[in-house]
């Protein structure tokens, strides 16, 4: 406890005319910090208040139904005004696993080819068109998804695989071209530019020894890619959980595809459904009474929880595996 | 000697999976691509710029309030987005070891993985519910899906100028504010500047959080205060719409949207290329 008092520096104490400009600069300094430190920490400050607005904004929902809004299966804003919430969850739960079986081994295809089959000159032209999958605007994809992608899997797909598999419930029933499919294959794009490029920058930070270790032990390419794999699969799977609370949050692009309808469990994989985020955006603005806005928000709140503890636990998870993966290669 | 053949057969197989799935993924890109172009060009012309949006059934029409109000939303988000990302970038990369510093990187991370719909939610909350649908909420909106991505670029940025040239800098006796705005950030003006436009190029594109904060509006812009027509948001509600020529201009508008965020996106890897 004895220096807990700290001295202040010792040129602030001389008062001469030399060191008061010094002391000035010193001021100023202080200044430069606290400035920043308060423009930083807004950051935080924003994520506090928007926890706290959204809990405040849901707290008549929460009231009305307690723990009752997560498990309740009707959502009847103009008749009995009760609100249940598990149709969307499920609908958010089925879309984005969908998303995550076809993009994740896409993903995980394409950084392998980016970081370990192709030259790095030629990967980086790649990579970057594949970066501009990522740019592209969800609005446009729900545009592309509902007047290219739709008759395309209508016509040429999904009869296919009905054909193919009809005798299985997932597969039955009539084809209408949006729906729960069609939903998890425009989130599966759009996440794939995400997944991917983590993986890329995992695999990269894969020291050489490994590879040089496996090929010296006469290993063919794809072994010591599995080598390269099993040597980050830990942030892979916090790769992969990213995508996961990029393809939950995803409002516009789902919103246009997957037909909007309320319902517990789609007949087929063809049907219609809804999830979290596409009934905030449909009817948010047509809320016209308070518990109905609070359920909305309420909604929103289990969203926002969701995709903050996939957040954190996948950036936990990518962040060891680098620093590990890279402090290693260091030595 | 069979299993050295399978082994090389898997070699062989694992090869042609991985090209293969780069190519399932690129052909999207270029569908998009190739469907936005061909669609929307014929609704590009004068008209589509200088006329606003038509009225149920009538012909032609164009999106020039919906550019308008583009513009306006994107300026009024950087103005509050982009000083609070620079100043936090600037903290982050100067006092990287500040246990603040630590907390702000993670939660800044965080922060840019919130979906927009809810950022959209959280503006609902806190500005349209006092002062209704105003471009002042979706701009706030927007201004937090800029700050993250500001952050992290400016403080990228500045990591990569050499401490030679800082310790150069106050071994000379200037302070360390001024090191900070006049040498260091002056050095990575280029790369702290491509954040600030790929962060445009991002909320330019946004619909979800407008959509919440503004509603749909028409007209040309009335005031801060009122909603404003959006480029974004006129493809997803002329999209839905039953009308031919309103589709015609969904396409149009994702058009002019996608040649504004990709040619950002293209522009900014020319112009920092000798960089990487």
């Amino acid at each position: 406890m004895k220096n807990s008092r700290k001295p202040s520096h010792f040129l602030c104490k001389l008062n001469t005319q030399y060191f008061s400009r010094l002391k000035w600069q010193i001021g100023g300094d202080n200044l430069f910090k606290i400035i920043g430190a308060l423009f930083a920490s807004s950051i935080l400050l924003l994520l506090g208040l928007m926890v706290y607005e959204l809990i405040n904004g849901s707290w008549l929902s929460i009231q009305t139904f307690g723990s009752g809004f997560l498990i309740g299966t009707k959502w009847d804003p103009a008749i009995s005004r009760v609100f249940g919430a598990l149709p969307l969850i499920l609908g958010t739960i089925v879309t984005s696993a969908i998303a995550l079986l076809i993009g994740v081994p896409i993903s995980l295809g394409i950084s392998l080819a980016l970081s370990e089959y192709m030259p790095k000159k030629f990967g980086f032209a790649i990579s970057f068109l594949v970066e501009l999958l990522a740019a592209v605007p969800s609005v446009i994809y729900g545009l592309w998804g509902i007047f290219v992608l739709i008759p395309f899997l209508r016509d040429h797909v999904y009869s296919r695989l009905q054909a193919l598999f009809g005798f299985v419930p997932a597969f039955s029933g009539s084809i209408y071209g949006g729906g729960v499919l069609t939903g998890g294959i425009v989130l599966a794009i759009m996440i794939i530019p995400t997944v991917s490029s983590v993986m890329r920058d995992l695999f990269s930070a894969v020291p050489n020894s490994q590879r040089e270790a496996m090929i010296a032990l006469g290993a063919t390419k794809w072994e010591t890619v599995k080598t390269v794999i099993s040597y980050a699969r830990s942030g892979v799977i916090g790769a992969v959980i990213l995508g996961l609370g990029r393809a939950v949050g995803e409002t516009m692009a789902i919103t246009m595809v997957i037909g909007n309808k309320f319902q517990v469990w789609p007949s087929s994989l063809f049907d219609a459904w809804y999830t979290m985020s596409a009934i905030i955006a449909n009817e948010l603005l047509e809320a016209t009474y308070d518990l109905y806005v609070s359920a909305l928000m309420n909604v929103a709140l289990v969203l926002l929880f969701v995709t903050l503890v996939i957040n954190i636990l996948s950036r936990l998870i990518v962040w060891r595996t680098l620093k590990l993966v890279r402090g290693i290669s260091k030595e | 000697m069979n299993h050295y053949k399978f082994r090389l057969v898997k070699d062989r197989v694992a090869f042609l999976l991985v090209h293969l799935s780069l190519t399932l993924a690129l052909i999207p890109l270029f569908s998009v691509l190739y469907e936005v172009v061909q669609k929307g060009i014929s609704t590009i012309t004068i008209d589509f710029f200088i006329s606003p949006t038509p009225t149920v059934g009538e012909k032609g029409g164009g999106a020039a309030n919906a550019i308008q109000g583009t513009l306006i939303t994107i300026g009024l988000a950087s103005l509050i987005g982009i000083p609070i990302g620079l100043m936090s970038g600037v903290f982050l990369s100067e006092y990287s070891e500040h246990r603040l510093s630590i907390i702000v990187r993670f939660f800044n991370d965080v922060l840019s993985g919130i979906p927009s719909i809810i950022i959209g939610v959280f503006a609902y909350a806190l500005i349209v519910r006092s002062i209704g649908f105003s471009v002042i909420a979706a701009a706030f909106a927007l201004a937090i899906i800029m700050i993250p991505i500001v952050t992290r670029t400016t403080e990228e940025a500045l990591k990569l100028v050499p401490m030679s040239i800082r310790e150069a800098a106050i071994a000379l006796g200037v302070p360390r504010w001024k090191t900070v705005v006049t040498i260091v950030l002056r050095s990575a003006k280029k790369a702290v500047v491509t954040g600030m436009l790929l962060s445009i190029a991002r909320i330019a594109g946004e619909s979800a959080p407008v959509l919440v904060t503004m509603g749909y509006w028409r007209w040309w812009f009335a005031g801060l205060d009122r909603p404003a027509a959006n480029l974004a948001l006129n493809v997803f509600v002329f999209a839905m719409s039953p009308f031919e020529s309103w589709i015609a201009l969904a396409w149009g508008s994702a058009l002019v949207l996608i040649l504004l965020v990709l040619g950002i996106n293209f522009a900014v890897r020319i112009f920092t290329r000798e960089r990487y």
